[in-house]
Formats: C-alpha cells, structure tokens, sequence
C-alpha cells in the first residue's frame, strides 16, 4: 500500500498526495493495534449479514410458539429446518454478541488489569450460554 | 508512556512530512444529534440483547428439561416484569437489526451523503417502532 503511494508520488513529480494514516509502528507490525489485521471487524459483519435472514426466521418461529407448550416446542424442534436453523441462529448469534460485547469492554475499560479478565469472563459466559442453547436444541431434535 | 504514545500516534504521510494522527472526537463537547444518538443507541441495544440472550438460552435449557421448567421460564414471561423484559427485547432487536442493516450499507459504500444520513436514521426510528408494534400485537394475541 505504501509502496504504491511511494510511486505515484514520484510519478507525479511530488504533487499528488496520498495520505498515509498509519503510524511507523503500525507500519512496521503490519496488522494493527489488536494484532489481528481487520479479521474481528470483518466476522462481524459476515455474522451479522448471516443474522438478518436467521433473525426473521426465529422472530416468525418464536411467535408460532407462544403461548404453546413444551411438548410443542419439542415437535416444532424435531423438525429438521426448525433445529438446523435454529442451531445455526445460536452459534451466529453468541459469536456474534462476543464479538461486539469485546469492543464495548476496549473501549470503555482502559485499565489492562481489568479489561483482559473482563474479555475473557465474557468470551467464557458466551461460549457457555451458546453451547447450553445449542445441545438443548439438539436434545429437542433428538430426544424430545 | 509518551515515547508510546508517539510512536503509536505520530506518523509520515506519502510525500515525507511528520504528521500527529487524528484522535477520536470528545463526545462531551458535541451537541447531541440524531448521527450520534442513534449510534449510541445502537451499542445500548447490543448490550441490551446480550442479556436478552439470557432469556433465550433460559427458555431453550427449560425446553430441553422439563414439564415443570418450562412452565417456570412461561410463568415469567407472562408476569408483568417478564411482559416489560420481552418488550425491551424485542424493541431492541428490531432497532439493532434495522441499523445493523444501516451500517452494512454503509460498509457496502452507500448512504454517506449527510441527508441520506439523516433519512435513513429515521427509516430505521420508523421501523423499529412498526415492527415493535407488529411484534408485541403479535405476542399479546397468542398469549
């Protein structure tokens, strides 16, 4: 990237600016302060491209369910699209608020003695929560 | 601590000069507006619906349990507190989902224009209150 602006710049005798606003540093490590590239920017707008179908889907499901009982819930679930997309919703889902939840504690928690351990209980609640969801989804196909 | 904070900050644009990048904005010195708040809220609704998932992994462990739990988690939201939490969520979700869509627009290149900002930020107030209001009809029907 810098390269090409390097090139442009001599190629237009000095006169063509292209600003670089990237420190030396930053240059240097090549992949940004978190150490990652744009990898945590870019999974989550790929799940949330994912959760716009997912999310209308659960909301129209959600709604045939309630006021119904648990033994409908678990034919509903014994279906193989209802438990698929369901499955697929929970993972989309909690990956999806770890991802975010993640940048709410960077930027608002700035002592390091805090803001790792807090990452990390929420990466742990999150992963906890969607693999309980998840294998009581899996239960309802299953089992009943 | 400085000698960091330079190298972090201090860079060279393409044609050579030594340049200070620029910091986030102070929030305290803007006067509030429609942008901000409804990126404000937008982080809120996220926090907010994380807990919410609380709910819906409690409704699916009780799903997958028993009579008697499920009955439990039916109980409560039923319950005007359960009624209130519900309708919180899925105010939140709606607003989230509607300008999540906003910001993968944006993502995609569309939609910078200041006025196009402004018309969109009240196509996603609109729409949220729309669906809201479908949804929680929805809800208070089938119960």
């Amino acid at each position: 990237m810098s390269e090409t602006a390097k090139t442009s710049t001599t190629k237009t005798g000095g006169k063509l600016h292209v600003g670089v606003m990237q420190s030396e540093l930053g240059r240097a490590r090549g992949l940004g302060s978190a150490r990652s590239g744009t990898h945590h920017w870019w999974a989550e707008r790929v799940t949330s491209m994912a959760l716009v179908p997912l999310t209308i889907w659960f909301v129209i499901a959600a709604l045939r369910l309630v006021g119904h009982t648990r033994g409908d819930v678990a034919h509903w679930a014994a279906n193989p699209v209802n438990a698929t997309l369901g499955a697929a919703l929970v993972i989309v889902t909690f990956h999806h608020m770890q991802l975010g939840l993640q940048v709410v504690v960077e930027d608002y928690i700035h002592a390091e003695s805090m803001r790792m351990p807090m990452i990390l209980a929420i990466k742990g609640a999150a992963f906890l929560l969607g693999l309980a969801s998840l294998v009581s989804i899996l239960k309802l196909a299953f089992m009943g | 601590m400085t000698d960091t904070r330079d190298a972090l900050t201090i860079a060279r644009t393409s044609d050579g000069r030594l340049v200070r990048r620029p910091l986030s904005p102070h929030l305290q010195v803007y006067r509030p507006q429609i942008t901000s708040i409804l990126s404000i809220m937008h982080r809120m609704t996220g926090i907010a619906l994380s807990a919410g998932t609380l709910l819906l992994a409690w409704w699916l462990v009780a799903a997958a349990t028993s009579d008697s739990s499920y009955a439990t988690v039916s109980g409560f939201m039923r319950s005007p507190i359960g009624l209130l939490f519900l309708l919180g969520w899925i105010a939140s979700l709606w607003y989230h989902f509607c300008n999540g869509i906003r910001h993968l627009a944006w993502d995609a290149g569309f939609g910078f224009e200041l006025p196009t900002v402004h018309a969109s930020g009240w196509a996603v107030v609109a729409a949220t209150a729309a669906l809201t209001a479908l949804t929680a009809i929805a809800v208070v029907m089938a119960l």
